[in-house]
Formats: structure tokens, C-alpha cells, sequence
């Protein structure tokens, strides 16, 4: 490694090497500014005209009101879809986490006939594409007779999040864990014991972690819960169909909304993962 | 609680390999045994059978007069204290301890009351509401050794509990360990491949190699009258002389050796009663070499062919003048004045001298 002296020795002698450096400092914010630009500009114009003092949400910008944000939270449909919403998302990623962790233990803590292989099915689903398992679900739950409700998206959120629960928590299953099992087990505790006092909270962080990642992917998720619901919908679904009206600064507000929910449970995720992760 | 162990004609295969060979043994209630072998000897293979980790592929174990075929470990009356703790990272010290007494459906109080206790013993009282990574590695074991103790075990196992220590801190563990067995009475079965451990803390050691038992009994024992090639050597540093029975009297026996014959008693042969003619190998302990002013009769010479000073004694490799190949390690005394290429006589302690039966020399 280059000492700091030497640099600036390098520096002073080549005055010529100094400017370029200096340009590819000034390229590399350029870069990174032009990224985060990218990534952020949509999100930063639909929170800005959800702001909107008029009724389109476009440019110019009259001025500064809550007014949409007023209707949003007067708006009883609205209200009513996002707490199915947050019910949906908790309930089906508990389902995941759970489904998912006794999975992730089977498969790192036994032998079982052809591993491999249930370990790729249970990935799988990862690499569908979410239309093509709502229509699926669609014509399974038809051929069963199951009527459409939030119970029929709370499971198709279950299908595309299970995968990644067990994932996450299957990784994160190390075999340093086995002798703290077995110990556990030798002082008298029975299996649903030893994973329920032992492992499952050896293993709180990552299973923390699926369980608000999969929060945010139910949260955002529309496809499933289009196909899948009939009277009851979801957020995604709700502000769809007030779209089919028009744009709206309204639908910037909720918009908003969403976005900042979504941020929220990823700070909550961060500091679920990172406070931990920090004490071994 | 205390209970003796019973081990009948036991053996393991795992594959093609055996890693337990007809192993009995006989454990009395409230011993200190140490298990004794280099890696892959099957002593860890033994404990895990013990602690129904592992079903043996053929005989019995008895604990306290109830075979354990069968029995998983949750209701045995052992408990084991593995090499790395297993201390659950997510509890408290206390809950840790306690957590034995709680599978047993002890309210709070009580099996706080008595983790407590046995935190106490270790003499970790005051870390009760520590996790374990805010411990060092000699306090985590004292943790690990309350934990196991606190469901009132028969029988312990320990499973090279003091390896990941360091020199002194195991040392210091070991008095620890042992006055606490004295204490408590259950029948510890500890695993170790350190014999000065194990000559430290042990009532009876049982030596193990290749999945047999090559000797069981008390370190001193095992020490100056080794039952096989295999124990002498691993217990320490030993030369091998292999020689031919040449007389027998009453009670001593004459064996002629490469430098020389040499006279023992008849209760330094491990074989019953020697005969003329026959075969043995001797064992000799550097330290029972002896110094002395004029030749032993008959016994040769021998040349100091190098000589370092350990502070307790010199440790000198000897050619004997009789057969210069056949090199000697021998400790004399602090206070000897000895230097290289001196000549000096050969002459030992003849009660420190093991007789052993005929196995090709190494």
C-alpha cells in the first residue's frame, strides 16, 4: 500500500498528474450524482407535484398545499385498501418466514432424498414471472372452486416470497450452529423446543431480514393482487383503477405514501440486520 | 447424583472403518476418567456413544445399572460439555445455566434460584445477566461446566473441553476442574490428547489407540509400568531396548541387551513370569538414568553425543560404546557436570524398568 507521504510527493513533482487526478475525482462525483439521479429523479418529481396547488401533476409547479394529501386520508376506499394492504404483506410474509425457516431447517439439519434438487424447486418460483403464477393460481383456484378474497393474494404472496425467505434463512444456517443445537437437545430440549428457543432466535437477524424484504414485495406487488382479488383489494390494485380516471395529483399523494412506507421498513430492516449483525 | 458406567465388548464401524474395537470398560461411580489418544484413536467416538450421539454398531452401555440402548440423549443421565462451548449466543448467562432445569418444567424462580447457585460455583455470580460473547474463553467454559452440572447429571461428559485454551489459563483450569469433580461427585469422562492433562486431573486414564484400549489405571501406573508399547511412549518420552531373557531366578531376571545385561525384578514384566529364552522389549524413562562414579559390572559405556540444559535436568543423547547406533535419551541431574563427548557409565534405576513382551523395534 502507498503511503500517504508519497502521494503528496508524487503530487508536488507532477503537477500534470495532480490536475488529471482532480478530473477523474470531478468525473466520478459527476457519475455518481448522474446515478442516484436516475434512480431517484421519478420518485423526486412524483413526491414533489403530489405537493401540487391545482389538479394536474405536471409542470409548472403552482405552489405548495396538502389538499391531496387531505382527500388521500378522506378517501375511505383508499384507507380501507391500504390496511388489506398491510395486513396482506404481514400476514402472507409470516406465512413465508415460517414456511421458510422450518424448510431452511429440514434441509440444513437432515439428510433428505434428493436435497439438491428440493432445494432448486424451492427456488424455483424466483425465476417465474409473477403473471405467469397469478394465472396460475387463477386457474388452479378456479378448477377448486376457491372464491377470490385477500386470502387468494395473501397466498400468491406467499408463493413468490417463500422462495426468498428460505434463501435468506438457509444461508445463514451455519453448521457452527449444530453443536449449540445438540447441546440444547442433551439438556433435555425436544426438536420443536430446540427451534423454537434455540434456533430460531440463534437465526432472529436473516429471519428479520426475509421478513421485511418480503414486506416490501407484497407491499409493492400489483400483478397477484389484480388477478387474484375480487371486492377487497389492495393498495397497488386501488390506486391502479384511480388511474383508469386520469392523472391526479391524489395519486401522487398516495404514491408518496407508499414510497415513504416502503423506506421506513427498510430503515427497520437496516437497523434489524446491522444493530445485530454488530454483536457476534 | 453419581452413577458407575459399564462398557461391554463395544464397537463402532463407520463404513470400512473401525473406529471402536471390542472396548469394556468398568467405571465407578464418582471417577475422574480421561480418556487418552491421539486423533482419530476413537475417544471422541466413545463419549458420543456415552452421550447417545452415536448408536454403536455392537454392545452394550450401562449407566447406573440401566442399558442405554436406545436411549436418546434428552433423557439420559449424562450431559456434555462440547469442545466449543455451545453456550446459546442469545441468552443470558442465567437462562443459559437454567436452561436444563427449564426443559424439566422448573418455574422461573426456582431454576433461577439454582442456575444462580451453580453460577456461583464457577465463580461467575456477578456476570448472571451476561451473554456469552461479553466473556472470555475461560469464562465461557466455567459457563458451559455450570450448565451441564446444573440438571444434576450422572455422569459428565467433557469433550476436550480445555483445548481452545491457552497454556497457563489451562493449567489453572484443570486444578479448577478437578477440585470441582471432588466436590460434586458425578463421574466425569473427559477427552483429551494431552497426557500431562490428563496426568493432572485423572483417578484412572484410559489410553486409546486405533479404537482399542491399549491400558486403563491410575497415571502413575500407566506412567511406570505402561501395559504396551503404545501407552509407554505416548504417556512420554521412553527409550525402547529390545533383549532376550537370559536367566531366571526367584525374583529377578536376567535380560541381555545391546549395552549390556540387565537385572530386573520380576514384577517389572508384564507378562506373567518370564522364561529364559524369551523375547521383551524394555522400557526406560530418560529420568531414570543415573550418574554414577564407576561402571555398573558389565554394562558398557556410553558417549554424550549431545547435552542441553532444561533447568530441572540436563537432557543428553547418549551413543552406548557397545552399539553406537542404539542411541539413548537420558536426563541427569541439575547439579551433574556433564559435556559433550564425555564418556561416562550407564547405569539406571532398575524399579523404574518396564517389561514388555517382543514387538519389533522402532
Amino acid at each position: 500500500m502507498a503511503q500517504p507521504g508519497e502521494t503528496q510527493a508524487t503530487d508536488i513533482a507532477f503537477p500534470a498528474g495532480s490536475a488529471r487526478r482532480m478530473l477523474a475525482s470531478a468525473l466520478s462525483w459527476f457519475y455518481l450524482a448522474a446515478v442516484y439521479a436516475f434512480i431517484f429523479l421519478p420518485v423526486a418529481v412524483l413526491v414533489l407535484f403530489s405537493f401540487q396547488d391545482g389538479r394536474l401533476p405536471v409542470p409548472p409547479f403552482n405552489g405548495f398545499s396538502l389538499q391531496w394529501y387531505e382527500s388521500v386520508f378522506a378517501d375511505r376506499k383508499l384507507m380501507a385498501a391500504l390496511a388489506n394492504s398491510l395486513m396482506v404483506a404481514v400476514a402472507s410474509s409470516f406465512v413465508s418466514c415460517l414456511l421458510g425457516f422450518l424448510a431452511a431447517y429440514a434441509l440444513a439439519r437432515y439428510r433428505l432424498p434428493a436435497s439438491a434438487l428440493q432445494r432448486g424447486l424451492l427456488i424455483a418460483p424466483m425465476t417465474v414471472s409473477y403473471l405467469i403464477i397469478a394465472l396460475g393460481l387463477l386457474a388452479v383456484l378456479n378448477a377448486l372452486q376457491v372464491p377470490l378474497s385477500l386470502w387468494t393474494v395473501g397466498i400468491g404472496h406467499v408463493v413468490i416470497n417463500l422462495p426468498l425467505c428460505f434463501a435468506i434463512i438457509y444461508a445463514s444456517m451455519g453448521d457452527h450452529h449444530v453443536n449449540i443445537e445438540r447441546a440444547a437437545r442433551d439438556l433435555g430440549a425436544s426438536d420443536v423446543k430446540v427451534m423454537a428457543l434455540v434456533t430460531a432466535p440463534m437465526l432472529m437477524p436473516s429471519i428479520m431480514a426475509a421478513f421485511f424484504l418480503s414486506i416490501t414485495f407484497s407491499w409493492d406487488e400489483f400483478i397477484i393482487a389484480f388477478l387474484l382479488s375480487r371486492f377487497d383489494v389492495t393498495l397497488p390494485v386501488e390506486i391502479w383503477s384511480m388511474l383508469r380516471s386520469g392523472l391526479n395529483p391524489k395519486t401522487n399523494a398516495i404514491g408518496s405514501l407508499v414510497f415513504l412506507a416502503s423506506v421506513v421498513v427498510l430503515v427497520v430492516l437496516e437497523l434489524a440486520l446491522f444493530g445485530r449483525s454488530r454483536k457476534p | 447424583m453419581t452413577a458407575s458406567v459399564s462398557i461391554r465388548n463395544l464397537t463402532k464401524t463407520f463404513a470400512t472403518f473401525k473406529a471402536l474395537d471390542d472396548v469394556w470398560l468398568d467405571i465407578a461411580a464418582g471417577e475422574f476418567i480421561v480418556l487418552l489418544g491421539p486423533s482419530g484413536c476413537g475417544k471422541t467416538t466413545l463419549l458420543s456413544i456415552l452421550g447417545g450421539f452415536l448408536t454403536p454398531t455392537g454392545g452394550t452401555v450401562t449407566i447406573g445399572d440401566r442399558d442405554m440402548a436406545g436411549v436418546p440423549p434428552a433423557l439420559r443421565p449424562t450431559t456434555t460439555m462440547f469442545q466449543d462451548y455451545a453456550l446459546f449466543p442469545h441468552m443470558r448467562l442465567i437462562d443459559n445455566v437454567g436452561f436444563g432445569l427449564r426443559m424439566r418444567g422448573m418455574d422461573r424462580a426456582s431454576r433461577d434460584a439454582k442456575a444462580a447457585g451453580f453460577l456461583d460455583l464457577v465463580g461467575l455470580k456477578l456476570s448472571a445477566r451476561k451473554k456469552p460473547h461479553e466473556l472470555s474463553g475461560g469464562q465461557r467454559q466455567r459457563v458451559a461446566l455450570a450448565r451441564a452440572l446444573a440438571v444434576d447429571p450422572d455422569v459428565l461428559l467433557l469433550d476436550e473441553p480445555l483445548g481452545a485454551l491457552d497454556l497457563k489459563l489451562r493449567r489453572q483450569m484443570q486444578d479448577e476442574l478437578k477440585a470441582l469433580q471432588k466436590r460434586v461427585g458425578t463421574t466425569f469422562v473427559h477427552v483429551t490428547h494431552d497426557q500431562e492433562e490428563a496426568m493432572a486431573i485423572a483417578d484412572r486414564i484410559v489410553v486409546m489407540n486405533h479404537g482399542r484400549v491399549e491400558d486403563f489405571g491410575p497415571p502413575s501406573d500407566i506412567y511406570m509400568r505402561p501395559k504396551s508399547i503404545f501407552a509407554a511412549g505416548f504417556m512420554g518420552e521412553v527409550n525402547f531396548l529390545s533383549g532376550r531373557v537370559s536367566r531366571v531366578e526367584c525374583d529377578a531376571a536376567e535380560v541381555e541387551t545391546q549395552i549390556g545385561p540387565i537385572v530386573l525384578p520380576i514384577a517389572n514384566f508384564t507378562i506373567a513370569r518370564p522364561q529364559a529364552g524369551e523375547h521383551v522389549t524394555l522400557c526406560i524413562r530418560p529420568e531414570h538414568f543415573r550418574t554414577v562414579d564407576r561402571s555398573v559390572a558389565g554394562l558398557s559405556e556410553a558417549v554424550v553425543s549431545d547435552v542441553s540444559f532444561f533447568g530441572t535436568h540436563h537432557r543428553c543423547h547418549l551413543a552406548p560404546v557397545a552399539s553406537p547406533e542404539r542411541k539413548l535419551v537420558a536426563h541427569m541431574p541439575q547439579s551433574a557436570r556433564i559435556a559433550r563427548c564425555d564418556r561416562i557409565a550407564l547405569a539406571f534405576d532398575p524399579a523404574g524398568v518396564t517389561a514388555l513382551p517382543e514387538v519389533p523395534e522402532t
